[in-house]
């Protein structure tokens, strides 16, 4: 295990001196690996705040059904009758068209409207919760609630918010996507620059390996150059996130508030950053792994290259 | 100790190398393998490290069929040879004591242990002042005895040597055949490739002739 260790420790050293060795060459690769992290974790982190928004704004989906201006208190009795007796229905509530009036009174602006309002304009009302949040139960339980008797209007009250949701759904797939596609060409990135190291190292390499260097040992100094590319790349695409959302932060704040909508962008948490940074470097790594498999033996894996 | 036993080795694209080459070499030996370019003597060189493998036939080290290793034993076979080749191939980046130090950091050896074995390696070949010297300020003499350190510095019991003195002058090259004859002395088991064989000659060296991969004389 310590000899084990002793083995991985020379090896990274030597990862680190020969990212030392090239400092123009190691900032670019990096830099590339960093764009190409940071535009799905950006785009990760929006849709985020976005979906924690919709989250926070929809409390449980419900259903608001409108009785007819002119219905009896037997039709309103029979409508909640029938509402209690559906399994589906999980909470119930009961708007009296007089207490609609007073909450619109005492809304912002609303109430001297409502005092030169001649009568109630405003109908009876029952607010349904269902127990499902599916959405074809939605529309099931909407289209039986039209059907009774009295009931002049339903509506979904988070219609709105379902389809945002579905929108950050489609944004979480797409950044997915994003991700799997930069995923790869990070890999490609560092497969060309291992495969370019393999071939300045072509002679050292055929060297050691004529002086009885065993294959691992050959490779292991190339794998931790890779995840150390990626890791710096990650920790990189970090900072390039933290300074891009703080450019966005402003106006994003200032035109969610003005729709009213309390929008926070933040970065992602620690165990964020360490996937991030730790994705990365496994990224780097299969890159070093796949281009040191294909490379090496062309570069003197006998030992005479 | 070595053993060819009727090996033959055809390249791709059908040359042949070495046609049922069979051979003993006793430990301790100094053997030179004459023979034009392209006689086989560096095939037959090559197949003690597994640098390469023969179409048919056995090469025994000690016994062990070492055309049969697995790639993975490869290193180890590897680093109980010496090996010195016409190119000195060292590593132009490092300096003396790097390269010479390379074998004992692939053997593991325990650093001060490596310390004391190279400069004693740098000793034996005249070099002990120029560790810290780049090998691309020595002459070509020079960086060959580097290369002949970084192959003793294990203590091989067999040095391997194709052509080592090709590129050398006269002076440089009864040099080196010097120390190769010192450490044939010490019991190291010498097999070298050359078509000077005069630089031997006063160890009066078994003499071994390949011409178009046949043992022609021995």
């Amino acid at each position: 295990m310590t000899r084990w260790l002793a083995l991985h420790g020379l090896a990274l050293t030597r990862s680190v001196q020969r990212l030392a060795h090239t400092p123009l060459g190691t900032v670019l690769s990096v830099l590339v690996v960093a764009i190409a992290l940071v535009l799905p974790a950006l785009g990760y982190v929006l849709a985020d705040s976005v979906a924690r928004l919709a989250q926070g704004l929809s409390g449980r989906p419900e259903i608001s059904l409108f009785m007819a201006v002119g219905a009896d208190k037997a039709q309103v009795a029979a409508v909640e009758k029938a509402l209690r007796a559906e399994d589906a229905v999980a909470g119930l509530r009961f708007v009296a068209r007089e207490d609609a009036l007073k909450q619109l009174a005492s809304g912002a602006g609303l109430g001297e409207l409502a005092q030169t309002l001649g009568e109630n304009p405003l109908p009876d009302a029952f607010i349904v919760t269902p127990r499902s949040d599916a959405p074809a139960e939605f529309e099931r339980l909407s289209s039986a609630f039209r059907n009774l008797p009295g009931v002049a209007h339903v509506q979904l009250d988070t219609a709105w918010v379902q389809r945002l949701a579905a929108v950050v759904s489609l944004v979480h797939t797409a950044v997915g996507a994003l991700a799997g596609l930069l995923g790869a060409a990070l890999v490609i990135v560092t497969f060309n620059t291992i495969r370019l190291q393999i071939l300045t190292q072509r002679h050292e390499i055929g060297v050691s390996l004529l002086l009885g260097a065993t294959q691992q040992w050959v490779r292991r100094p190339f794998l931790w150059f890779g995840a150390l590319q990626g890791a710096l790349g990650g920790l990189t695409a970090w900072g390039l996130l933290l300074g891009i959302l703080a450019l966005m932060r402003g106006p994003a704040t200032q035109l969610a508030e003005s729709y009213g909508i309390p929008l926070e962008l933040s970065g992602p948490d620690l165990l964020g950053v360490l996937a991030l940074i730790g994705f990365a470097a496994l990224l780097g790594w299969l890159g070093a792994a796949l281009s040191v498999r294909r490379h090496l033996h062309a570069a003197g894996e006998r030992g005479d290259g | 100790m070595i053993q060819f036993d009727k090996v033959s080795k055809r390249y791709p694209g059908g040359y042949e190398a070495l046609v049922n080459v069979t051979l003993r070499i006793e430990r301790g030996e100094l053997v030179v393998l004459r023979g034009h370019s392209g006689a086989g003597k560096s095939t037959l060189l090559k197949l003690l490290p597994v640098l390469e493998r023969p179409t048919s036939g056995r090469v025994l080290i000690s016994d062990q069929d070492v055309s049969r290793l697995p790639q993975s034993a490869i290193p180890y076979l590897r680093r109980s040879l010496g090996l010195v080749t016409q190119d000195s191939r060292l590593l132009y980046d490092r300096n003396v004591y790097d390269n010479v130090i390379l074998p004992l950091i692939l053997a593991d050896m325990p650093a001060r242990d490596a310390k004391a074995r190279v400069r004693a390696a740098l000793e034996r070949v005249g070099l002990a002042e120029h560790e810290r010297s780049m090998p691309i300020s020595l002459s070509g003499g020079e960086q060959q005895r580097v290369a002949i350190a970084r192959a003793i510095v294990n203590r091989p019991s067999i040095l391997i040597a194709d052509e080592p003195t090709a590129n050398l002058d006269a002076a440089y090259a009864q040099d080196i055949a010097n120390l190769f004859r010192d450490y044939n002395e010490a019991g190291v088991t010498m097999i070298i490739a050359t078509h000077d064989e005069r630089l031997f000659a006063d160890r009066a060296p078994r003499r071994i002739e390949l011409s178009k991969g046949r043992l022609v004389t021995e």
